[in-house]
């Protein structure tokens, strides 16, 4: 052993705080007053927010890892997009108490799922080295995996649970093919050995191969297409909480993870990855915006909306800047934000103690239910994009990056596709104002689930206000990579 | 014959090939594709071996491969055991019977 000290674990405090916290969990579960008291999602809103301040008070500049070779970073690119998760992690745990209580989905399992792969997916953003970037990706999924067909007598949550896991474990195969040969030609596991041997041989054909199997295997997990076939039915067949964390939290670990990946040890080969980048995110804008035109089912729709929406944040990152970086995360953030707004509506669909994800039977929710149709119309349009709601900002601020590096042709396609989408959007809206009302939902008074609604509507309206600290906060994330690079001439 | 890195290559690339048909060609039952995914995770860690082993005196392509045993594990554990789930909903583990979600 070569001078193993514990100061090296210190920047993993949060994810270690976060999977000890999970087994404490699955521990009082075991004891049946805990489980009925409902008490254990709220232990874990809470420590996912204990994780927040150890990562806010810890110093934002540490790696951690035995002797010359780097395991974990802590920069402020990790630390800004962990804080991100963990607040997608609480909202979507808090949005689906009341979900959970009617379905009677009470397993002391599904916060620590959650948890487990909230860390996953933190250690996925700090990691700087292919072993622990593998093994991050591994525990999200597995979690995942779990979670998918956590509804165990529905036939559907289960079918959702294969096609996520044969598809899922695919992608994993193909990512660790391309760790070996990246491995097999730079001869270290380290990103910063490996942006080493790719400074000096940008054109190993082998390395770029590399490259190529790393990118498929983490589109799978952004799902863009080719690579989305997992997403409708994934979303659609698992239980609603766990398709909101779906489209809430992952999304963004796996954008932070293929931004380091990207900028990080690959930074001399971006002629070569932005044609690769340029053609996922055009055709998931593409595909997506078309094919949510005939869906009938909101979560379906909303897969569809998801998949689209991860064309928009590649767009920022196929721009290859500095500001390119930051508004693909500004995009994704607010993409949380409304999303999270978004399921919290949807879990509240319920009619005669079933829930409803048809869009037909939104008919006339405006008059039944106007709170919540208003909630759902204002995210809607956001999504949609149509100032001055914060949906807007987040796709002018991406187009604007990516003509500023001379991407008009990709620029004008993600126009007129998010002209495309707001059909779809805006159905759900004319569904909802003009059509003849239904029955009333039966109440939903959770409080935990109405103020995350209640954030994220604010959020969306009152953006336009002080748009400055998101703002600084994603380019002070994205300048991570960027500043070393201007350091070193 | 001398074998060298090359020989292993080939032979993790052809493992890795037929691990991915595998998943894609079979119609007839969900173990094989459990099988093929195994498939495939063995084929990489040919090439993490063959790599440390062959090309440079390293051993962190070895330690990889222990690791991808150790997640090759758990993955089949999981993979399992949302068969068996499957199979108590459907009375089936054929991959036509994987249906019942489309649009």
């Amino acid at each position: 052993m070569n001078g193993f000290e514990w100061a090296q674990m210190y920047p993993m405090i949060p994810e270690a705080f976060l999977a000890l916290s999970a087994m404490v969990l699955l521990v009082s579960g075991t004891f049946p007053a805990v489980v009925r008291s409902g008490l254990i999602p709220v232990l874990g809103i809470l420590a996912a927010f204990t994780s927040c301040i150890f990562i806010l008070g810890m110093d934002w500049g540490l790696a951690g890892g035995g002797g010359e070779t780097t395991f974990f970073v802590l920069d402020s690119f990790a630390a800004i997009v962990k804080l991100m998760l963990l607040v997608g992690v609480m909202a979507s745990l808090a949005i689906s108490t009341g979900y959970l209580r009617l379905e009677n989905l009470r397993e002391p399992e599904y916060t620590a799922l959650i948890l487990l792969a909230a860390a996953g997916m933190m250690i996925m953003v700090s990691a700087s080295n292919l072993l622990i970037l593998y093994m991050g990706i591994e525990l999200q999924a597995l979690s995942l995996y779990i979670l998918a067909a956590f509804y165990r007598d529905s036939p559907r949550s289960a079918e959702a649970g294969i096609k996520y896991f044969v598809l899922g474990a695919l992608s994993s195969g193909l990512l660790l093919y391309g760790c070996s040969l990246i491995y097999g030609v730079s001869g270290t596991l380290d990103f910063a050995g490996i942006g080493t041997y790719t400074d000096q041989n940008p054109g190993d054909l082998l390395l770029l191969t590399g490259l190529v199997f790393l990118i498929a295997g983490l589109a799978f997990k952004i799902s863009v297409v080719p690579f989305h076939m997992w997403t409708p039915d994934v979303y659609d067949g698992a239980p609603t909480p766990v398709t909101a964390y779906f489209s809430i939290v992952p999304k963004l670990a796996a954008i932070a993870l293929l931004a380091r990946v990207l900028f990080d040890p690959f930074a001399a080969v971006e002629d070569q990855w932005r044609p690769i980048l340029w053609f996922l995110s055009a055709s998931s804008m593409i595909l997506a915006s078309f094919a949510a035109l005939r869906q009938d089912n909101l979560k379906r729709l909303l897969a569809y909306s998801s998949i689209g929406n991860m064309g928009y944040a590649l767009l920022g990152i196929t721009a290859g800047s500095v500001t390119g970086l930051g508004t693909a995360l500004f995009y994704v953030l607010i993409y949380m934000v409304m999303t999270a707004g978004t399921f919290g509506c949807v879990l509240a669909l319920r009619r005669d103690e079933r829930e409803i994800t048809d869009i037909p039977d939104l008919a006339g929710l405006s008059r039944t239910n106007p709170y919540m149709a208003w909630a759902l119309a204002l995210l809607m349009f956001s999504l949609a994009g149509i100032p001055p709601l914060a949906g807007f900002f987040g796709k002018l601020l991406v187009f604007q990056a990516a003509i500023a590096e001379g991407m008009i042709v990709l620029a004008v396609i993600g126009v007129l596709t998010s002209v495309v989408a707001a059909y779809y959007y805006l159905r759900v809206i004319k569904v909802m104002f003009f059509d003849a009302p239904k029955d009333p939902l039966d109440p939903s008074p959770e409080f935990a689930r109405r103020a995350v609604v209640l954030v994220s509507v604010l959020f969306v309206l009152f953006f336009l206000i002080k748009p400055a600290p998101v703002l600084e906060m994603t380019d002070m994330a994205s300048d991570t990579f960027f500043y070393e690079a201007a350091n070193d001439g | 014959m001398i074998i060298e890195l090359t020989h292993y290559l080939v032979l993790a690339a052809i493992l890795f090939t037929i691990g991915v048909f595998g998943i894609f060609l079979n119609r007839r039952n969900l173990i094989i594709i459990l099988m093929s995914i195994e498939l495939m995770l063995l084929a990489v860690n040919v090439n993490f071996i063959a790599f440390s082993q062959m090309a440079f005196a390293d051993l962190a392509g070895q330690v990889f491969s222990m690791f991808v045993l150790t997640v090759a594990a758990a993955e089949s554990a999981i993979g399992l055991a949302i068969l068996v789930v499957f199979f108590r909903t459907r009375g089936s583990i054929a991959v036509e019977d994987i249906s019942t979600l489309k649009g």
